[in-house]
């Protein structure tokens, strides 16, 4: 399964503020543990609100406001996309992520990605009953 | 911690950590099946105590310890393997705490990682047993999952894996990389074994499922492991780079109730781009490595010429015809030669293409194999001569031991009417 991984923003991300080399490196070699590990699929770093928009969609109407956006706290400041075998796998990997700078501490979050069977057209609920029972057979012919 | 969330927790630094942890051990040992055994105790040591502990803040080296204290115990109780006890214990008394632990498994990871591939893809064990022994060991997969993966009951499972290890101790397979020219020569058969385990996700050869994802990304997960283990290696990058690229086509391949869907009618809105552009950056890294292509590298140019096409339409036949030349000297067989047949077809009309595969019509390794008379098929209806077209696509159904893949053939044979 892939999950994305959310680091939340904070003053310091909100004002541009750079990480510290220290933890620049640190994020490296974290980086690099999870290519090693097979498991870093993407991840980037997201400039502050100040420098993005948003797009409002009220029926028809479109209207975009531009940042910054108030609510730190529910802000990205970066995303993975990882190859996991299991949220609790991917919750042990986000704990060996170095911290972030300085006494504020910080959140990310861990969402699963939808993957074709989870989207139904895949296989109708009768379908995939019937697919289950098939495969318990060939499983007890064997 | 509830106790399901533990088992769960337990089990995914298990997956994190066991191919390290067990191989590790197994440069300590020099067995792979005593190493195993060692490591496999102290997960039932954590299954025990994490749910009241918590999880340690350094999984790895909790497990290490305790996998060490275990073998120190059972070697004491056999006086040949003394030697192995002392050192071990040396090993132990000289740790001044977790932090030493932690630098002494830093040190030796990446090439014991690579020991435990090579050992565990060791031409002296058949391929089933290297392929069990690869995802048990390095996988981090539990025998039920290996048996389920590939339709085997799990008492044959479990019996390949004990007679593998018991082959490697009694044939006193060492624990190294090969180096040089004897690397070259082994590599192969770890590449070879990752890419059958991709294979059996990627187009399962027996029961109801076309496709079984998880085994692709199982597979996936191992190459990028020995990519980032052998950087070096041109043809390590190549099987990733085709694996990436296969990968990307995997929700496209499978239409509602779970129907086969065929390359050139897959709808490319479902290609995931993400695993494309992996793909054609693995195969950018393994061209820029060497000069001559590879087999591996050769079949990912292949696929990387598909990907880059924005429709069935658009592709580049020509040059894929030209790439399978390429392919046939370097990995020459009758399956390569059937795929140069299609491309020819492809990019210069079907007679030509009808031509490469009448010349295998004799070939004994195909004679079971029903992408030939599919392919066949394929051609004469292109050629208008549709009474034979129906003709290769029933004897096609009769072939395949897949059962989707069959359905598929007999909707073709009976548009041939």
């Amino acid at each position: 399964m892939r999950v994305m991984v959310l680091v939340k923003a904070n003053e310091k991300s909100e004002a541009g503020v750079l990480p510290s080399e220290a933890l620049l490196t640190e994020m490296g070699a974290f980086n690099e543990e999870l290519v090693k590990a097979g498991v870093m699929l993407a991840g980037e770093g997201l400039h502050p609100s100040a420098r993005g928009a948003r797009v409002r969609f009220s029926g028809d109407k479109r209207s975009v406001i531009d940042g910054p956006f108030a609510e730190t706290k529910e802000l990205i400041a970066g995303f993975w996309l990882w190859q996991v075998k299991s949220l609790e796998e991917a919750i042990e990997w986000v704990k060996r992520m170095p911290s972030p700078d300085g006494e504020e501490g910080g959140e990310v979050e861990i969402r699963p990605v939808f993957e074709a069977e989870d989207f139904g057209d895949e296989l109708t609920p009768e379908l995939r009953e019937q697919e289950e029972r098939l495969r318990a057979q060939t499983a007890e012919q064997q | 911690m509830a106790t399901t969330d533990s088992s769960r927790t337990v089990e995914a630094v298990w997956r994190i950590e066991s191919a390290r942890l067990i191989a590790g051990l197994a440069r300590m040992v020099r067995d792979v099946g005593l190493a195993e055994e060692f490591a496999q105790e102290a997960l039932v040591a954590a299954l025990e105590q994490w749910p009241r502990s918590g999880v340690p803040a350094n999984p790895a080296a909790w497990l290490m310890t305790v996998a060490k204290r275990r073998a120190i115990d059972t070697l004491r109780r056999n006086e040949r393997l003394e030697r192995k006890v002392s050192e071990l214990g040396r090993d132990l008394q000289t740790q001044q705490g977790e932090a030493d632990v932690d630098a002494a498994l830093d040190d030796d990871i990446g090439d014991d990682l690579l020991r435990l591939m090579f050992v565990a893809c060791h031409p002296v064990l058949s391929t089933d047993a290297r392929v069990a022994l690869t995802l048990r060991l390095l996988g981090g997969l539990t025998t039920a999952e290996i048996a389920r993966a590939f339709l085997v009951p799990e008492p044959t499972v479990a019996q390949r894996i004990v007679r593998a290890k018991n082959t490697l101790s009694r044939k006193a397979v060492p624990f190294e990389v090969p180096s040089g020219a004897a690397l070259a020569a082994r590599l192969p058969s770890v590449l070879e074994v990752i890419y059958l385990v991709f294979n059996e996700g990627y187009s399962a050869t027996a029961g109801e499922d076309w496709v079984r994802p998880e085994l692709c990304e199982d597979a996936l997960r191992l190459g990028r492991i020995l990519a980032g283990l052998l950087p070096t290696e041109a043809e390590v990058h190549g099987l990733v780079a085709l694996m990436e690229l296969q990968a990307s086509r995997l929700r496209a391949r499978v239409g509602p109730a779970g129907a086969p869907v065929l390359l050139l009618e897959q709808n490319r809105g479902r290609w995931d781009h993400l695993l494309i552009r992996r793909g054609l950056a693995a195969l950018d890294r393994a061209e820029e490595l060497a000069g001559a292509p590879g087999s591996y590298t050769l079949q990912a140019a292949i696929a990387a010429c598909h990907a880059r096409a924005r429709t069935a339409e658009d592709t580049d036949w020509v040059r894929l015809a030209g790439l399978y030349d390429q392919l046939a000297d370097v990995l020459p067989s009758p399956v390569v030669e059937l795929n140069r047949a299609v491309a020819v077809g492809m990019a210069f009309g079907p007679a030509a293409g009808l031509e490469l595969v009448e010349a295998l019509a004799g070939e004994p390794s195909l004679a079971g194999y029903h992408l030939l008379p599919s392919v066949r098929g394929d051609l004469l209806a292109n050629l208008g001569r549709h009474g034979e077209a129906r003709s290769e696509f029933e004897r096609a159904a009769s072939l395949t031991r897949n059962a989707r893949e069959r359905t598929l053939l007999l909707q073709r044979a009976a548009a041939c009417a």
